[in-house]
């Protein structure tokens, strides 16, 4: 089986995985870092969404073996120790969230958008961050953090 | 109450820095050594036997370690009534694996194990089935005639069937002044939460099992998987702590559920089995519905006659029935009154309840004919909302517990500007748009179940509350833990509220929205009863302050008792416990209904929508681009997890209104829609302005919490309210739900 080196959150791992494993199946299966969440395995909800080498991919579109050597970060790598990020923060305030399951997605998509630099407006954010499904209906309110913490910070914080 | 009282105060989720991390965890999440994979294999057929069954290459693969299947499964109880969960409708309970009979397109028919999910995912596709199909029937708009009375079971006791019909329907009709008949129809929905239906079995030995599992009752699933497998209550575990969204899906043990812990105990190993998005289509969903709907007035607008028809699709096998045709004249007087309700059994899984089952069906037709009449009568459609608005339940007679619909309308009208809607359909504009104005009526029954607490003080002096329910994602871990505080006049961080597990004392299932009432009342209950052996206790301490103190002389503060009079004279809970030789001091109580007294009243949610579209002129899209609901619903506990529901549930409403679906192939018997690419929810870009208003409403017969519960009033005004904005902007009807913009072309 094929060795792939990944960096999760600044930590190392070498797997042997099949080539047909996911990235999702491996970070939640292999590496049980099951902060990032399986919602449909086909691209179409966001809730897997990881940043890798600075942007926002859905892992389950993505093959372990296609990232030996890339630097990603999960959900369980945003924080500073305890200090929060200012997203994880504006989550919990804005009650982003109910059953919490879409939560990681879009908080680590909402970071690749800020990072991209490309939503100026509202529905700017909204139209991307689209990808994200949230099937409690916390829409507003997600929408509401992303914006506090777009319109509260510098970009270089993302 | 104490000073730092938190009931009623917007406090962010106290389980939130776990979700923002990560580090919540749900069924699927949970590790065990040597874990074993599940896979279902469903049926591809819709109706027909199972002839023959070739495992041979699936075998064959390495890793796989068995196929469960009719042909090899362990022995089961025969008795359906050992597979009734406490929500299951009358008729025989599916009992997967049971034979070789398939019922529905979907349907699961076997499980393979193998030592990890690429396997197990890879070595399913290689099982080979034989069958021998028959004819069968989906569709309910061609199988209206089938309708029959639903049969009567446990489940009717919380539905009950349509009352006798009042007056003379027919003759009334026929005489009043103004009149309108229209047929709804409605399609499939399901739940489809975000996290997918999931088990991890951790087998113990000795029959014993660990259970994490998906779902909206611990203790449900407990007495299923103990009853079905022959095991004893007190060795199944079920835990669910975090569950990522349900909506009613969760109110019934699923198939992975029970395949889950067959292939554990057959195996003795700790099984996971997780289902897939598409699987997640092979189980309960919302019915496809028709309703035809006949309502008159008087020429002032007052309503003479209404009579509701619903038939509702169910299964073969059980009756699975809703709520639909009673809520007309829980709102609207009328004299005359004929409603009926039948289900036609068709080649599908049974239907299981969705946010607001039944509910928000019937209020789309009652609240779009409400409409239609206004527009005839040529009157406002608030005012003729109001002209038929009545301070007492219509159908009984009886009043109700309180009923601020009033006040919803009222607000909600001048929050949104109702008064500045022109009534002449296809008259308001922004540029390329057509704007329209709707607004509806909501009405929700407000459930309360018997709830078991246990509630401890330690020898910290801090609360520890027990109760087996679970938080779905609507807030009953931190409303419960502020109502725990304030009863025993602690600051939350002195209180730990445990739930989510089966161990803990008895908790209906989470639905209905009836927990918060339900589990709210029990902690009030169970405080009270606290309270007193505390202060017994305290009283007996040598020398003690409070000794000649009876109940109403003192307070609970900050983990002490206290003088009223003499705040000085205090005795802390930590005294009291170490008096006590350091033991706990614990009660356990259980908090039911006040069935007798409430007799004699109705009890409800009501809300009022007021909803605003755009519709291009040429394209014919439509947005919600506003909305505004208020919403009666009792006491607030906690206005931020509320008003996160409310608009949770207003999604949802647009959801039903305009996106969501499951389309039925009826020549294939089966849904061809099984994605979230296919099966549209709102996207972020989807939902604009959504404000709430909770009335007040002030209740004190409810319950002791004086609770209704918010997790499904949200929902059912809305759908009517955007066909209406529709049917404002456009001048066109559209009664099949969820409206497709190109019929609006
Ligand atoms: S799980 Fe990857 S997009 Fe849904
Ligand atoms: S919070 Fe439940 S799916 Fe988004």
């Amino acid at each position: 089986m094929p060795i792939v080196k990944l960096n999760i959150n600044q930590q190392t791992y070498e797997l042997d995985v099949l080539p047909w494993v996911s990235l999702l199946d491996a970070i939640r299966e292999r590496l049980l870092l099951t902060g990032t969440k399986k919602g449909c395995d086909h691209g179409q909800c966001g809730a897997c969404t990881v940043i890798c080498d600075d942007k926002r991919i859905l892992s389950c579109m993505t093959l372990a073996v296609m990232k030996n050597g890339a630097a990603i970060t999960t959900i369980e790598g945003i924080a500073e120790g305890d200090e929060l990020h200012p997203l994880q923060k504006a989550f919990i305030e804005h009650d982003a969230f109910q059953c919490g399951y879409c939560t990681p997605g879009q908080i680590c998509s909402a970071i690749g958008l800020l990072t991209e630099g490309k939503a100026k407006t509202r529905e700017e954010v909204k139209e991307l961050m689209s990808g994200n499904l949230c099937r409690c209906g916390a829409n507003a309110n997600i929408i509401d953090a992303i914006m506090e913490v777009k319109e509260g910070g510098s970009r270089e914080q993302f | 109450m104490s000073d730092q009282s938190s009931v009623g105060k917007p406090v962010s989720r106290l389980e939130g820095r776990l979700k923002v991390t990560g580090a919540a965890k749900y069924a699927a999440e949970y590790d065990a050594p040597n874990l074993l994979y599940g896979y279902v294999i469903n049926s591809t057929i819709t109706k027909g036997k199972i002839t023959s069954i070739d495992t041979s290459a699936a075998t064959a693969v390495e890793g796989v370690v068995a196929v469960f299947s009719h042909e090899n499964r362990p022995e089961l109880p025969w008795l359906d009534i050992k597979y009734a969960d406490m929500d299951a409708p009358p008729g025989t309970v599916f009992k997967p694996l049971y034979d070789n009979e398939i019922k529905y397109n979907g349907q699961p028919i076997a499980l393979l194990v193998a030592n990890d999910f690429e396997t197990a995912r890879y070595a399913s596709t290689l099982v080979r089935f034989e069958y021998e199909e028959e004819f069968f029937e989906t569709c309910l708009d061609n199988n209206l005639e089938k309708g029959r009375d639903a049969k009567k079971g446990i489940a009717t006791l919380l539905k009950p069937p349509p009352p006798a019909p009042t007056g003379n329907f027919e003759k009334a009709f026929e005489n009043s002044a103004v009149k309108h008949t229209a047929e709804y129809l409605h399609s499939t929905e399901h739940h489809n939460p975000m996290e997918l239906f999931a088990t991890t079995t951790v087998y113990e030995g000795n029959g014993k099992l660990t259970i994490f599992d998906k779902t909206q009752g611990t203790i449900n699933n407990q007495l299923y998987v103990a009853n079905a497998f022959g095991l004893s209550y007190k060795n199944v575990r079920v835990i669910a702590p975090f569950v990522g969204g349900t909506f009613g899906s969760g109110l019934r043990p699923q198939h992975q559920l029970f395949l889950c812990v067959m292939a554990a105990l057959e195996l003795k190993r700790n099984v996971r089995v997780t289902l897939d998005r598409k699987q997640m289509f092979t189980f309960g969903h919302r019915p496809q519905t028709y309703q035809k709907l006949r309502f008159s007035t008087d020429e002032n607008g007052s309503i003479t006659a209404m009579n509701h028809l619903a038939i509702g699709e169910t299964s073969q096998f059980e009756d699975y029935a809703e709520s639909v045709v009673t809520w007309s004249h829980k709102l609207y007087p009328a004299a005359n009154t004929l409603l009926e309700y039948k289900l036609a059994p068709l080649d599908l899984p049974s239907p299981l309840d969705m946010r607001a089952p039944g509910g928000c069906t019937a209020m789309h037709a009652i609240e779009c004919m409400m409409d239609e009449l206004s527009y005839k009568l040529k009157m406002d459609p608030l005012e003729l909302r109001l002209r038929n608005y009545s301070e007492i339940d219509p159908s009984t007679g009886k009043s109700f517990t309180s009923k601020e619909l009033k006040q919803c309308y009222l607000k909600a009208a001048e929050r949104f500007g109702w008064k500045d809607r022109n009534p002449e359909p296809g008259s308001m504009t922004r540029g390329n748009k057509l704007v329209g104005y709707g607004m509806a009526t909501g009405i929700w029954d407000a459930y309360q179940f018997p709830s078991r607490i246990e509630a401890i003080i330690t020898k910290e002096g801090k609360l520890i509350i027990n109760n087996a329910v679970t938080d779905i994602g609507t807030g009953t871990f931190t409303v419960m833990t502020q109502v725990a505080a304030d009863a025993l006049g602690l600051p939350l961080e002195d209180v730990t509220f445990n739930y989510g597990d089966s161990q803990k004392p008895f908790s209906m299932f989470q639905g209905g929205s009836a927990i918060a009432a339900s589990t709210a009342s029990a902690i009030i209950i169970a405080a009270r009863a606290l309270k007193k052996k505390l202060l017994k206790k305290a009283k007996a301490i040598s020398n003690s302050p409070l000794k000649a103190a009876a109940e109403d002389d003192v307070m609970f503060k900050n983990g002490t008792i206290r003088l009223k009079k003499d705040p000085m004279s205090v005795v802390s809970f930590q005294e009291i416990v170490a008096s006590n030789n350091g033991r706990p001091v614990r009660t356990v109580n259980m908090g039911m209904p006040h069935a007798f007294k409430l007799r004699k009243y109705t009890k409800a949610t009501h809300s009022a929508a007021f909803v605003e579209v755009e519709v291009d002129k040429e394209l014919k899209t439509i947005a919600v681009t506003r909305a505004v609901s208020a919403v009666a619903a009792g006491k607030i506990l906690n206005p931020k997890t509320a008003r996160s529901q409310i608009t949770g549930s207003m999604v949802w409403g647009i959801s039903k209104a305009l996106h969501e679906e499951t389309i039925l192939d009826e020549k294939l018997g089966k849904y061809i829609n099984t994605n979230l690419a296919e099966y549209h929810i709102p996207v972020h870009a989807d939902v604009n302005e959504l404000d709430v208003i909770f009335a007040d409403e002030p209740d004190e017969l409810i319950n002791e919490a004086g609770v209704k519960g918010v997790g499904e009033i949200g929902l059912v005004a809305m759908p009517a309210a955007i066909a209406n904005a529709i049917f404002h902007a456009t001048g066109k009807r559209i009664n099949k739900l969820p409206v497709h913009f190109d019929e609006l072309l």
